[in-house]
């Protein structure tokens, strides 16, 4: 690791002041920090988002579940208020990476560096959450550009995530039995604005699923899903799954999702 | 027995430092004035090179020093060398190219090492390894053996052509074609032996020190034969008088064979520390563990098995490719050769085995022992071919391995391929396991799974290896450098507790334990009183160090001695004590006493009268304290049968394992719990080779893809079962504990039992190893697909 | 250089070291408690897993000045007086550990786990150690030593 200058400011206004140059956001370092050991990365500074009491906690209204960027994992999976709400979300946040890795990262964290295999992303998109930063509101489906890139601009600091309550969801992952992060994730929600799938893992971003979402929209039932076949065209390739066998994820993840939502 | 005697489940002596953080190993050693050493690794999997520019990097805050393989060649810093012998079928020996400890002119794998850069802290060592700029000039790679072999590949040395190693054989070929021109069925496999990184959880490290004042070098290492480094440091690599060098193996955090090994960066380290004049630490990175470690198994494998129509076996044919590498490796030579083809009887008394061996260079990291070591290749063989055989003649693959046991009264048996089997019952191994399975019931339990549409399967291995490497007569007569014999010393204190000196090497094995048990009640010395001592050749004698299953086989036996002459000499002190005859003297729990009285002094009264000895014999030597050496008779050969069944989500391709039955022969056992858990571990590695772990080299480029635990798949704990565990006994006949070794049984028994699983689930010929959810799930479409059309 | 203060094992601390200074290198070279260990470079392996107030957090993936003024608490801090701690004494009665490498990690992790999951199946056990490789044991006695600590670890 190169050395830094290392920041920890305790209001978002001054967070804002020092993300300038090559400095980055720290929030719960699990992936910023394997990057800077690998010396993939060379910050100027590190501006560790601990400090602002704005970031943290989760908080239940009728309609909407926000979350604090710099809530970790483990507080998600744990709240009675997201698991009451939905129980998917708690589930998908209580098996992100490890027991460890869910002790310190963080749901800000996750959603701004958008790995392509990422499980928070697929909740994000698959609920229509807003992701709101120190200077606006963005809607998921506009929020995730690409691998490794999000919407997020220069001096934008992610604030809060907005999940909307669905009627029901229902996340299912295959792990990567290596790393643990998904091969192929799907998450899908029946909401009252319609029925969404949100896939991870398989290609270089989060994506929606739109024959699954228009199959389910028809009929919410796995029977619904059973002959579709995901189209293996620009999906990932690596040494634990060629294109072909995750598009046939997909399928198995969504029927599956389908049946276990709640 | 007693609670700590032969046969207990003592707990160990060695957990409680463990368990509380005050283990000593490598890494955690410091010495005063200590300088970092970072190694430059090429990134390329085959380049010359042109130029290393240092000036930038010695520049840099906190370098001290920085050498370079020319630096090494300069001062007459010698090869790395193979410690084996092999000789070709046309008689020639094999290609031993020059395996210089930094590159010279070429790299030749990714991780290849070009520079070491010394500096005050560790991290000013890395920044300074970037700033060296090595200019490269790419050529051609090649990492498959099939691919090495073509003739349009890259030759890696300029005296190996067609990067051939060698072309050897062993067993009777035309005897083994006559069993092919007798049979009645003749079964066909092409088989992968995929290539696994042996992944110990502490990484390699070393740390070289100089004293000037004694002219002496010391050298702290992860190493499982220090001994042994110590040996090929002085009459090999460094050229340094034995008498002036120590190598420590402090605590060390597992071996698996990786850390048999003379690497580079001990050997740097103890030589630059002179030039430096302070001591010098390395410690790998895992990414560099990935790169450089000794890498295990890599064979491509056709073979052909002659059954008559009965099922009995006939004749086996084998032949192999085994990846070498870049380089030989310090034992890299004996892996697929005597290691490997004399296991293919495996437990049968099959009359005739041919087997040729092809080894052969590629731009991939050196290929050596790996937990088993050969063994779990031949197994991997001799096991599937029998499920091959017995699927397609319709036979049950338990009957077919027990029709072709060789019968109990067989032993000593002389198999046609150079070992002879001392003792073993096979058959009583099969039928617990099959018992402890419920074997017959398999057919219930698959159709239950059916109904929730899995596919299950059942699979068997029964397996033998070759352990307690080695008597050294024979080993010296097929190539091996070195003599396979281990010391063991028993020094009694003068206040009556025990120090015990041993040179093999534990690393997880729990010597400290199972020495200390075996000692107690030979000596009457409460196990409490014993220490154990290993891994310094400063305080133990010279030994073979651990590996092959050898430490208790051959170790045991030397401390056996050893305690037999403290009691022999404690007879004489003790006769003189109680004024009695020598011959009158016996010996029993701690106690000397002359027959038919009650006279009696304690051993403890002995050791006291040996180092305080005023009142003494005079025809003998004060102290007590005995050194032995034992050289093995023959190998030892643990054998028995392992039995996986599976479930297979044929939407997914996952395999889970829903059950795992072994029962092995270890002969006797002296700590049961720790043989359990080498079992338990055993298995877990194998577990590993058949579902998991695969190293992977870019065919192209001759990168390697699976440089971290990112993408080498390492077993964890939701990947595996628990286990069911069981072990029958026929004893070793040639050693005096009759105990045969049990580290590497699971590592070689479980590839074969998984694999046969998986096929017999998916009812598909073969599936390669590691069987991936995407290779199941391709070969349960495949099947699906077949049984639609039929 | 920052001046880096915490407590350790009950202890306060106070070392000045580069901002780029892991906890897991603060506690072993600056401390010199070298019962925590480094397997890999990937975060992944878990044989540096400490507690941080109270969780378990891999020490190789935090850097020392996020924890100005945190508790934290290693290996070296789990048995008082002599006395293993009841995790610590359990894998000592199962086997649960060989060659020690990665034990201290997967103690510091299993306590966790079972604080919170105090009934848990062996599934949940087994889940709950992914982020701790164990090369040795095959996970068999582990899984035994923390089924039998959880019932006297609260």
């Amino acid at each position: 690791m190169y050395n830094f200058d290392y920041h920890r400011p305790s209001s978002l206004g001054e967070a804002a002041k020092l993300l300038t140059g090559e400095a980055k956001l720290l929030a719960g370092g699990q992936t910023l920090l394997p990057t800077l050991k690998q010396r993939l990365a060379q910050p100027s500074a590190l501006i560790d988002l601990a400090g602002i009491a704005e970031l943290k906690g989760i908080k239940a209204s009728g309609s909407i579940i926000s979350i604090g960027a710099t809530t970790r994992h483990v507080e998600v999976a744990t709240s009675a208020d997201v698991k009451k709400a939905i129980p998917a979300l708690a589930d998908l946040a209580g098996d992100i990476g490890d027991p460890q890795v869910r002790n310190m990262g963080t749901i800000g964290g996750s959603l701004a560096n958008n790995d392509p295999a990422a499980d928070y992303p697929a909740a994000a998109l698959g609920l229509n959450a807003t992701i709101n930063t120190n200077k606006r509101a963005i809607p998921a489906d506009a929020f995730f550009k690409g691998m490794f890139e999000t919407a997020l601009e220069d001096g934008e600091i992610i604030t809060r995530i907005d999940f909307p309550v669905p009627q029901k969801a229902a996340y299912m992952k295959f792990d990567n039995p290596a790393s643990r992060y998904a091969i192929v994730g799907v998450f899908v929600a029946q909401t009252k604005d319609g029925v969404r799938v949100a896939v991870t893992g398989a290609g270089p971003c989060v994506f929606r699923w739109s024959d699954a979402e228009k199959a389910l929209a028809g009929n919410f039932s796995a029977a619904s899903v059973e002959k579709l076949k995901a189209s293996s065209k620009g999906l990932n390739a690596d040494i634990h799954a060629s294109a072909d066998y995750r598009a046939h994820l997909i399928g198995v993840m969504a029927k599956r999702a389908v049946a276990a939502a709640r | 027995m007693t609670d700590t005697g032969i046969g207990a489940p003592v707990r160990r002596k060695e957990d409680f430092r463990f368990l509380t953080g005050k283990g000593h190993y490598t890494d955690d050693i410091n010495r005063p004035g200590q300088t970092y050493a970072y190694f430059v690794r090429s990134p390329h999997a085959h380049a010359k090179i042109k130029k290393v520019d240092t000036k930038a990097a010695l520049a840099s805050p906190g370098v001290v020093a920085i050498f370079t393989g020319a630096d090494l060649a300069a001062a007459k810093v010698g090869s790395l060398i193979c410690g084996w012998a092999i000789k070709s079928r046309d008689g020639s020996p094999h290609k031993a190219p020059p395996h210089p400890p930094m590159a010279v002119d070429t790299v030749r794998h990714v991780g290849d090492h070009v520079a070491v850069v010394i500096a005050e802290t560790y991290a000013q060592a890395k920044d300074g390894a970037e700033k060296v700029a090595v200019d490269y000039a790419l050529m051609p790679a090649v990492v498959s053996v099939s691919d090495a072999i073509g003739a349009k590949a890259p030759q890696i040395h300029a005296d190996v052509p067609k990067n051939l190693c060698f072309d050897w054989e062993l067993g009777d070929k035309a005897k083994t074609d006559e069993g092919f021109a007798k049979a009645a069925h003749v079964a066909k496999l092409d088989l992968v032996n995929n290539r696994l990184i042996p992944n110990a959880m502490e990484p390699r490290a070393a740390i070289g020190e100089y004293d000037s004042g004694s002219d002496s070098h010391t050298c702290y290492v992860t190493s499982q034969n220090p001994h042994l480094l110590k040996l090929i440091f002085c009459a090999f690599v460094l050229g340094l008088p034995e008498h002036k060098v120590r190598v420590v193996a402090p605590d060390v955090g597992g071996g698996f064979g990786s850390k048999i090994f003379c690497y580079t960066e001990e050997t740097v380290v103890t030589w630059a520390a002179k030039h430096v004049g302070r001591p010098i630490k390395w410690t790998a990175e895992r990414s560099e563990s990935f790169q450089s470690d000794a890498h295990g198994r890599d064979h491509v494998t056709h073979a052909e098995l002659a059954l008559d129509k009965d099922g009995k076996f006939l004749g086996l044919r084998v032949e192999t490719l085994a990846n070498m590498g870049a380089y030989l490796s310090s034992f890299a030579t004996a892996v697929p050769t005597y290691l490997y083809a004399p296991l293919l009887c495996g437990q049968y008394a099959t009359p005739a085995v041919y087997c040729n061996v092809k080894a052969i260079f590629t731009n991939t990291a050196p290929v050596d022992a790996y937990r088993g070591a050969g063994r779990p290749e031949a197994t991997f063989v001799l096991e599937r071919i029998i499920d091959v055989a017995a699927r397609e003649m319709k036979i049950d693959p338990a009957e077919l391995r027990r029709k072709n046991f060789i019968s109990p009264s067989a032993f000593p048996y002389q198999t046609p391929i150079l070992l002879q089997y001392d003792s073993g019952n096979y058959g009583v191994s099969l039928d617990k396991a099959l018992q402890m399975i419920d074997y017959k019931n398999f057919g219930k339990r698959r159709a239950e799974s059916e109904g929730r549409g899995k596919l299950r399967g059942i699979g068997l291995s029964s397996y033998i290896e070759a352990c307690g490497i080695a008597p050294s007569a024979a080993a010296g007569a097929l190539g091996a450098g070195v003599g396979g014999w281990e010391s063991g010393q028993v020094r009694f204190n003068p206040t009556g507790s025990v120090f015990v000196f041993t040179g093999s090497h534990s690393h997880g094995q729990g010597h400290e334990t199972t020495f200390a048990q075996l000692v107690s009640p030979r000596l009457g010395v409460p196990i409490e009183n014993i220490e154990v001592v290993h891994g310094d050749t400063a305080k133990v004698p010279f030994g073979m160090g651990t590996y092959g299953s050898r430490s208790l086989a051959v170790g045991g036996p030397a401390l056996v001695r050893a305690c037999d002459k403290i009691v022999a000499k404690g007879k004489k002190i003790a006769a003189h004590l109680m004024e009695a005859a020598v011959e009158d003297v016996e010996f029993a729990a701690g106690n000397f006493k002359v027959s038919g009285t009650d006279k009696n002094v304690s051993i403890a009264q002995v050791a006291f009268a040996a180092y305080v000895p005023h009142n003494y014999p005079a025809d003998v030597e004060p102290g007590l304290d005995e050194t032995a050496f034992y050289d093995p008779l023959n190998f030892t050969f643990p054998a028995g049968t392992h039995i996986a069944e599976v479930e297979i989500d044929p939407d997914t391709g996952i395999t889970k394992i829903v059950d795992w039955v072994a029962v092995d022969d270890f002969g006797k056992v002296i700590n049961p719990m720790i043989v359990e858990g080498q079992v338990h571990g055993g298995i877990a590695q194998g577990v590993g080779q058949a579902l998991l772990e695969a190293c992977v080299y870019d065919k192209e480029t001759g990168q390697l893809v699976t440089g971290s635990y990112n993408d080498y798949c390492m077993p964890r704990a939701d990947d595996l079962p628990s286990y069911k565990i069981a072990t029958t006994e026929t004893a070793c006949t040639h050693n005096s504990l009759g105990v045969k070794g049990c580290g590497e049984a699971g590592a070689i028994a479980a590839p074969p039992a998984l694999i046969n699983a998986i096929v017999n689930a998916l009812g598909v010929a073969h599936i390669d190893m590691p069987a991936t959810p995407e290779k199941v799930w391709r070969a349960a479409q495949q099947s699906k697909n077949k049984l639609a059309a039929e | 250089m920052p001046t880096v203060s915490m407590t350790v094992n009950g202890k306060s601390v106070s070392r000045d070291v580069e901002t780029r200074t892991l906890l897991v290198q603060y506690i072993r070279e600056h401390l010199g408690l070298t019962g925590t260990h480094v397997g890999c470079d990937t975060s992944q392996c878990g044989a540096c897993v400490v507690h941080i107030d109270g969780r378990s957090v891999k020490s190789c993936t935090v850097l020392a000045v996020q924890l100005q003024g945190a508790q934290v608490t290693t290996i070296e801090g789990l048995a008082k007086d002599g006395k293993l701690h009841p995790m610590q004494e359990a894998f000592r009665e199962h086997h649960g550990l060989q060659c020690g490498f990665c034990t201290p990690g997967m103690v510091m992790s299993a306590i966790d786990l079972v604080k919170r999951n105090p009934n848990a199946s062996e599934e949940t056990i087994r889940h709950g150690l992914e982020g701790n490789i164990c090369r040795c044991t095959g996970y068999h006695n582990i899984v035994k030593a923390i089924q039998a600590a959880a019932p006297h670890i609260k």
